[in-house]
């Protein structure tokens, strides 16, 4: 007999998505209406996520899906996120007016493939999960459909993903075959030291991760995608996808393979630093507000993956940590450009946020808040996101890593720096509009209050992610 | 448990800056919050008296020593004080509330912005002095960058953004090694507790490559030569209070940093590199003497000259002897007192003709005569003229230089003669000479809250300078201990 009961969460959704898209298509104009019942419906998925015990270690269907403190932790985040996008952009939609009943439903379903990602401890259902997600993913980037850059994200996105998809598949198939099993489990259990062909089939799956964190060298895709996507679209992009595929990665590397450390640990060390690198000095040149945050993405994502070379649980918690911390910091950031609005139209190039501290004073605060997270400047949240990190890293003696990862932190900091001066040193322009939903508002100001006084008690962020144990 | 006075002391400036930042910002509200900053600065001046007054200096254990958990397991905010650090403290709440008194004259736009930040960097710095742990520590030394990056490019000169990012940039580029170089040792040795690893020690093996790495950190700060460039760009660009506090009492940061840390942490290391330091120092010395010889612009000439005088007290720290790191602490109070009078005094000339060019003044003993007055103490103070602060600080270093090496002494006293150079042909052109510049006749002399500012700083600089003894006698016996315990730590390799 199996125990639904821990995966009422991902049922519950399921049923609500098909619920919302028969209330869709029977009751005319019902965007508005769909729109806060998703919302609605993801509050009552988190909260049923809170209502079972947590310390749990749970394996379903034939140990395919597991539910641990991991999963738990990752799903509430993701969630959390999915509330935050949601809440946060629901004035943007409506005002360059996509706010079409599938939109919040296509949202949902990628949400729900997130959680089975999460949880999946199976080559088969981890792909089904990934598929569900991107499918979503894709439409959503395309959705501002007369919008020609938005078409083109669309489907740049969608052929370059499907080629990694192809590339993860292929991965999958090799080990299948090397390991005699998809499980987890089982493939570790079947382990043999020096098959080329199961590490072969870890490249091919991890080239087909980095590609959906945007790690370098799959990161092409990255800035085009987040330029030309509605704002909205670039928010959950930017967040909600990093979450559950770096929840792969930790799962993928640390169960079955933790024995073959020494095959991967290299090819992580090297998406790390490239990316942290790559990001900084491609970011430097940057026009466009998405673009710039597309590169910084990179960045950061180099700096999560190098908790993850070390190959310890203080690597996987310092990651973890990581992507929750880069998680409300790029809340915060696309909450200011939701904010930078005047006469019917977002503005985001760099340009226009010449001056905004004259202005909108607090607005700009925000801004100069999240950009010095960003860039890693104590005491604000960002620097012990890297703190975290860099100490696992460093824990494990691995200090070109750490050398390369705090210097890239500085030719960073040059690009945040600038988007600084511009909004603070540089003369101002025409006011933007003051009014803004609560919604809105209300995700700024716990994203920054986060930000900015995270330092005060650090340790109850730590002592959540510490319960959770992998090796 | 008693009064947390340190944690006071670090709160309360922070506590003025929320306050103002929610008051509400009207025209006529800017006196007012002017106001309540040197309120809050003043008070948190009188508390750091009642900290010297309690402070008990026949002893060199930290005192008024807080240690709460902060990062569960790992790290604690531990923060006290002892004779080496709280004469800072005491110097950086002095400055603060003058820097406030500043603002009348100098800060045209977004008053309450301004006063915001210096409160702000008022309390990291405190913090920076009085931290005990080195991860609590780099926090303060690192969060400093923010205001001060703010304070440069907003209200800053022509190429403000420029000196911003460099000064930015530079110091961030040192600190992350300094970062590797903190959790190493937390590695290492299981603690960043600064007390405990006194105690314990770091293996010897380790020392060098941590201590370069701190070093890149403090060497950028101080600043020595090569790195010392950002300092010219940022003192000229900064407006005055803001060069006020950068001379004043950030570069004290490093000297404070090598004393606590790469003297403390660090001895073996720190014997190791002596020859390093002494050349540096010693380039330091003549060469930015030289270079400001030739300045043309008054705040640069000044901000050479704040290069030259670190130089002497990274020389006085690195002679491990009693009267050379008497010295540099002395010298570190002393040049705090005398660079921030004389960005001052530059600043009050300034803000009346909007030139920093030498050559646009002249005989301004004429229309400027308790102007001239004020600008001859504080030349004479950072020429060293015994009987002000400056004499007493380069005194001890040039003792403790000379016991330890004649040559490096040598040099360094031909600095001394290079400073009074630079600084009395200074005052010569500036003050001296026919009033040439029609603008300038109708110069008008100090105003009130100026003749204050200059008096609070130079009423210290001659006070200290005859009667050293408070200052020293705070100091000794910590001074004493360190070196003992480094005299110790060099025996123990020895065998």
């Amino acid at each position: 007999m199996i125990n639904l009961n821990f995966i009422y969460s991902e049922i519950f959704l399921a049923l609500s998505i098909m619920a919302l898209l028969l209330i869709g298509v029977f009751k005319k104009n019902s965007s508005t209406l769909i729109y806060n019942l998703s919302i609605i419906s993801l509050f009552s998925c988190l909260a049923l996520m809170f209502s079972f015990p947590f310390n749990e270690n749970i394996k379903l269907f034939n140990e395919s899906y597991q539910i641990d403190n991991l999963s738990t932790f990752m799903k509430i985040l993701t969630i959390v996120s999915g509330i935050f996008v949601l809440i946060s952009s629901n004035n943007y939609i409506q005002t360059i007016k996509i706010n079409k009943i599938e939109y919040p439903i296509l949202a949902l379903s990628s949400i729900l493939g997130m959680m089975v990602m999460i949880s999946s401890n199976d080559l088969i259902l981890f792909y089904i999960g990934l598929e569900l997600q991107s499918l979503a993913l894709y439409v959503l980037a395309s959705f501002n459909r007369d919008n020609l850059l938005s078409s083109e994200s669309g489907l740049k996105y969608f052929v370059l993903s499907a080629l990694s998809s192809g590339l993860l598949l292929y991965g999958c198939s090799l080990i299948y075959g090397f390991s005699g099993s998809t499980n987890f489990f089982i493939i570790a259990e079947n382990l043999t030291e020096n098959s080329y062909g199961l590490t072969f089939g870890i490249v091919f799956i991890l080239v087909g991760l980095a590609f959906k964190i945007s790690a370098v060298p799959f990161h092409m895709w990255a800035p085009d995608v987040y330029e030309g996507s509605p704002t909205s679209v670039t928010t959950f992009f930017a967040i909600l996808p990093k979450i559950a595929a770096l929840t792969v990665f930790i799962r993928f590397l640390y169960v079955p393979f933790i024995n073959l450390i020494d095959q991967w640990q290299m090819i992580i060390v090297f998406l790390s630093i490239a990316s942290m690198l790559f990001g900084a000095i491609a970011a430097i040149g940057q026009k466009n507000l998405k673009r710039l945050i597309a590169y910084s993405s990179i960045g950061h994502m180099g700096y999560a993956l190098a908790g993850l070379a070390t190959g310890t649980n203080q690597g996987i918690h310092s990651s973890i940590t990581y992507i929750t911390i880069y998680l409300f910091m790029n809340m915060a950031f696309f909450c200011c450009l939701f904010m930078m609005k005047r006469d019917e139209k977002y503005f985001e190039n760099i340009e226009d946020l010449s001056g905004l501290s004259k202005n909108h004073p607090m607005l700009s605060f925000s801004f100069l808040l999240v950009l010095f997270s960003l860039a890693g400047i104590p005491p604000l949240a960002g620097f012990f996101a890297k703190f975290y990190v860099f100490s696992a890293v460093i824990e494990e003696s691995m200090y070109f890593l750490a050398v390369v990862g705090l210097l890239s932190t500085v030719i960073a900091a040059f690009y945040y720096l600038r988007l600084i001066k511009i909004i603070y040193f540089d003369k101002d322009k025409e006011k933007y509009e003051v009014n803004h939903n609560m919604g809105l508002k209300l995700t700024l100001i716990l994203s920054s209050i986060f930000i900015l006084f995270y330092f005060i008690y650090p340790s109850w962020l730590i002592q959540i992610i510490e319960k959770i144990n992998i090796i | 448990m008693d009064f947390p006075i340190i944690s006071s002391l670090i709160l309360l400036p922070t506590l003025g800056a929320i306050f103002l930042f929610f008051s509400k910002s009207k025209n006529n509200t800017n006196v007012t919050s002017k106001y309540l900053a040197l309120f809050v600065s003043s008070a948190n001046f009188v508390l750091s008296l009642y900290l010297w007054y309690l402070f008990d200096s026949s002893t060199s254990e930290f005192q008024f020593l807080e240690d709460r958990s902060w990062i569960k397991g790992f790290i604690n905010y531990k923060v006290g004080v002892d004779g080496i650090s709280i004469l800072f403290i005491i110097l950086t709440t002095f400055i603060a509330p003058l820097c406030v008194v500043s603002v009348n004259n100098t800060i045209k736009t977004r008053l309450k912005d301004f006063l915001i930040a210096i409160l702000i960097m008022e309390s990291l710095m405190i913090g920076v002095f009085c931290s005990l742990d080195l991860v609590v520590f780099y926090l303060f030394f690192e969060a400093g960058l923010i205001p001060m990056f703010l304070i440069i490019g907003i209200w800053g000169g022509v190429k403000r953004v420029y000196s911003a990012f460099k000064f930015f940039l530079y110091t961030l580029l040192g600190s992350v090694l300094m970062l590797i170089a903190i959790i190493s040792i937390y590695w290492i040795t299981g603690t960043t507790d600064v007390v405990y690893l006194y105690n314990i020690g770091i293996d010897a093996k380790y020392q060098n490559l941590l201590w370069l790495a701190f070093f890149s950190s403090f060497a950028v700060k101080t600043p020595m030569w090569p790195v010392h460039t950002w300092l010219p760009d940022a003192h000229v660009e900064a407006p005055t209070a803001g060069s006020v506090l950068l001379a004043a009492i950030l570069l004290k940061m490093a000297g404070y940093g090598f004393i606590r840390f790469s003297v403390g942490l660090f001895p073996i290391a720190s014997e190791y590199f002596i020859p390093l330091i002494y050349i540096l120092s010693l380039v330091a010395i003549i060469y930015t003497s030289l270079v400001a010889l030739m300045q043309e612009d008054m705040k640069k000439l000044i901000a050479y000259s704040s290069v030259a005088h670190m130089g002497f007290v990274t020389l006085g720290i690195f002679t491990f002897t009693q009267q050379g790191l008497e010295g540099s602490i002395y010298q570190m109070i002393s040049h705090g007192l005398i660079s921030a009078a004389l960005f001052f005094s530059v600043g009050v000339i300034y803000e009346r003709m909007h030139t920093r060019l030498i050559n646009n003044y002249s005989g301004l003993v004429s229309v400027m005569p308790k102007y001239a007055i004020f600008l001859m103490i504080f030349t004479l103070g950072a020429i060293g003229l015994p009987g002000t602060t400056g004499f007493v600080g380069e005194f001890l270093i040039l003792i403790g230089a000379f016991k330890k090496n004649f040559l490096v002494a040598t040099i360094a006293s031909l600095g001394v003669i290079l400073c009074a150079a630079y600084m009395l042909w200074l005052y010569k052109r500036i003050i001296f000479g026919e009033l040439l510049n029609n603008e300038l006749k109708k110069i008008l002399d100090l105003n009130k809250s100026e003749i204050l500012i200059l008096c609070c700083l130079g009423i210290p600089i001659i006070f200290f300078g005859f009667y050293p003894e408070p200052l020293i006698n705070t100091i000794e016996v910590s001074i004493e201990n360190l070196i003992e315990m480094y005299k110790y730590n060099l025996n123990l390799v020895k065998k």
